[in-house]
């Protein structure tokens, strides 16, 4: 199988130095944020790759550089053999913009009050000057709502409602990829799963890639092939589903295991995680995760672990193995 | 007040009911709720939004928005009534009774205040002990929920902490005055894994060594499994199911409920296809007659669509259901 997003070396710094007054005054000097540094990994036609990661980890940097939001401060990525940020030729820009869609975390916050449904599903495609007809009733359909529902507004809708009228929208360009940013945080339990049963019943029917990010360990588990764990903007694990929850190998991930609440452990006495997520700042030398990490040595702190490659998992651990 | 073990429970609901007066009618988003919770117990209180977790909460602690009231029932704090309290006896017991955690740290903490300010502030209040004796505690109480180097911090303002820290910091100020009940709401939505993690562990560690009861709302089924020691389920204003965490979890015996543990994603499922609840909860302001839940259930007869549900102390069993589902019969996939 080809991959179908490829992601190198991808870094983007932010700029998060106070106003150049309050710097010359104060006697500052710029302030950079790494959010992403150094990501590799690829994704594979027709399958589910997650990232996980806490908040800071780079996650949601990572899914607005792929849809082409943000553009990437080093690295690349390529989707179908493309690179967005440096391709000359416009027309193949935009086929790649209308194959990557995106579905976002608040339902509430990404569509438009004072547009009608049908205008927000149809909009990637009528910008495009596409054939609309019939388009979003079609659509609405698909994702298990009524075609009277084109003509409402999105006020009408509950927050699951909402949530596949997005679907609808980042389904209606026919996409190849879409990236889903924590796209049941915001939903009751049940809606989750109906929404969560949708995209998986969506991707068999057509063929659609998924990258999926999310914080939440049980809904990553259910829906991801492959999965990334990022920490502090580094991917720090990667391996096969299965493969990641019955043998982690890095620390922070066996830590985020263990910390996960779960539904068949009453009273389970956890011994919590140490610590909190650094300052992305002035992130910690070495390992970024070395002053939390249970079995760090005097090399952590020192040097930066590189990605390994240890049977089907990539870990960047001195001492996984 | 010292408590024997023949006390009455530091909380009793009977029959609560909150009414919201509106131009379209009366809404109840909270309807015939009863329940205890005894010394040193963490009861659960789950449901999606608009079940009326929340409204319940507050309710108990007299910080209802107008024009939500109590409209029946009462509540009882260690044997007396404090629903029909006026409102500055009210707030002594608020702060001084009952603690409070609420979801999100950075709101419920004022930020032009040092948190050493707000915990003598309130320590001041509902305790007769001098100013400097009132900041000795402070710190005592900042050390006891992990916060490092609690001396030093204890002059910091609220923004100088992370969400894990401030959300310490709210459990201090809420234990501050040794209360014999504390209601979180949602503590650890707003948070990390590891983090919700830490502060799990720290209600629970408090709660043992000081015998405080919580009442633990959260939307969380994980949160609830590993904190609680009973859980209450909530639809729709209603109590649904109350029962010890294992027994409601593993064997669950409202139809709600089964389906609310089948639809959340686990690691013992694997990758196959969640059960999911058809629809959505009903409106206040259009509840269907008979039981709320016949229109999603799939076991709902002619019975559910015209009386209402059974209440939870009225059919004797763990579920406001008139047809149960019998664990040792069937499976939950039922």
């Amino acid at each position: 199988m080809s991959s179908l997003i490829s992601v190198r070396g991808l870094t983007r710094i932010f700029d998060v130095s106070k106003p150049w007054l309050n710097r010359v005054l104060e006697r500052r000097p710029k302030a950079y944020l790494t959010a992403v540094s150094d990501v590799d990994f690829d994704v594979e036609e027709k399958t589910v790759y997650a990232l996980v990661g806490e908040s800071g980890s780079g996650k949601s940097t990572i899914g607005k550089i792929v849809v082409g939001l943000l553009s990437p401060s080093g690295g690349s990525v390529e989707i179908e053999g493309i690179d967005l940020s440096h391709e000359p030729d416009a027309a193949k820009v935009d086929r790649i913009r209308s194959d990557v869609q995106m579905i976002f975390q608040d339902p509430y916050a990404s569509l438009n009050p004072r547009w009608r449904v049908r205008d927000i599903i149809v909009e990637p495609v009528s910008h495009r000057g596409g054939d609309t007809e019939g388009l979003a009733e079609k659509l609405l359909e698909q994702v298990g709502l009524s075609a009277h529902d084109a003509s409402k507004f999105p006020h009408e809708f509950s927050g699951g409602q909402r949530q596949r009228i997005c679907i609808a929208r980042a389904l209606a360009s026919n996409p190849r990829v879409i990236v889903c940013d924590e796209p049941t945080s915001a939903l009751d339990v049940s809606v989750q799963a109906q929404v969560l049963n949708l995209m998986s019943d969506l991707r068999e029917e057509l063929g659609l890639t998924y990258l999926f990010i999310s914080h939440d360990l049980t809904v990553v588990q259910h829906m991801a092939d492959r999965i990334g764990v990022l920490y502090l903007g580094r991917l720090v694990e990667e391996a096969p589903r299965d493969r990641l929850f019955t043998e982690p190998k890095h620390p922070y991930t066996e830590m985020l295991f263990d910390a996960a609440p779960r539904m068949d452990a009453f009273g389970r006495e956890v011994n919590p995680p140490q610590g909190e997520i650094p300052d992305a700042i002035n992130p910690p030398s070495g390992c970024a995760f070395h002053p939390r990490c249970p079995i760090a040595t005097e090399r952590c702190a020192r040097e930066r672990p590189e990605m390994r490659t240890i049977g089907d998992t990539r870990v960047a651990c001195h001492l996984a193995e | 007040m010292t408590q024997t073990t023949d006390a009455p429970p530091v909380l009793s609901v009977r029959d609560l009911v909150v009414e919201i007066p509106t131009r379209a009618g009366i809404l109840r988003p909270t309807d015939g709720v009863s329940y205890d919770i005894r010394r040193g117990e963490i009861l659960g209180v789950v449901g999606e939004s608009g079940a009326g977790k929340s409204m319940t909460g507050n309710a108990v602690i007299g910080l209802l928005d107008p024009p939500a009231r109590i409209a029946g029932g009462e509540i009882l704090l260690n044997g007396q009534r404090i629903d029909r309290l006026p409102r500055d006896k009210m707030r002594h017991i608020r702060g001084d009774k009952i603690g409070m955690i609420f979801q999100d740290p950075l709101t419920s903490l004022n930020p032009l205040l040092t948190i050493g300010d707000q915990l003598t502030e309130t320590i001041l209040e509902h305790l007769d002990v001098s100013q400097s004796k009132a900041r000795e505690r402070a710190i005592a109480a900042l050390e006891e929920v992990g916060i490092p180097a609690a001396r030093s911090r204890i002059d910091s303002y609220p923004h100088e902490f992370s969400g894990g820290m401030r959300q310490r910091v709210v459990i201090a100020l809420a234990l501050c005055a040794e209360p014999d009940l504390v209601i979180a709401d949602e503590p650890t939505t707003a948070l990390d894994v590891s983090v919700q993690a830490q502060i799990i562990a720290l209600l629970k560690r408090l709660c043992r060594e000081k015998g405080v009861a919580v009442m633990l709302v959260t939307h969380d089924m994980g949160v609830i499994a590993e904190a609680a020691d009973r859980v209450a389920v909530m639809y729709a204003g209603r109590l649904v199911e109350l029962g010890p965490v294992q027994e409601v979890v593993e064997t669950a015996r409202h139809p709600y409920t089964a389906g609310l543990m089948a639809s959340t994603p686990r690691a013992s499922l694997g990758h196959r296809r969640l059960r999911q609840i058809p629809g959505a909860m009903p409106r206040l302001n259009a509840l269907p007659t008979g039981c709320p839940f016949h229109p999603r259930c799939d076991r709902a007869e002619e019975k559910c669509r015209q009386e209402p549900a059974p209440s939870l102390g009225a059919c004797g069993g763990r579920a406001a259901c008139w047809f149960p589902l019998d664990p040792g019969k069937e499976e939950n996939a039922a």
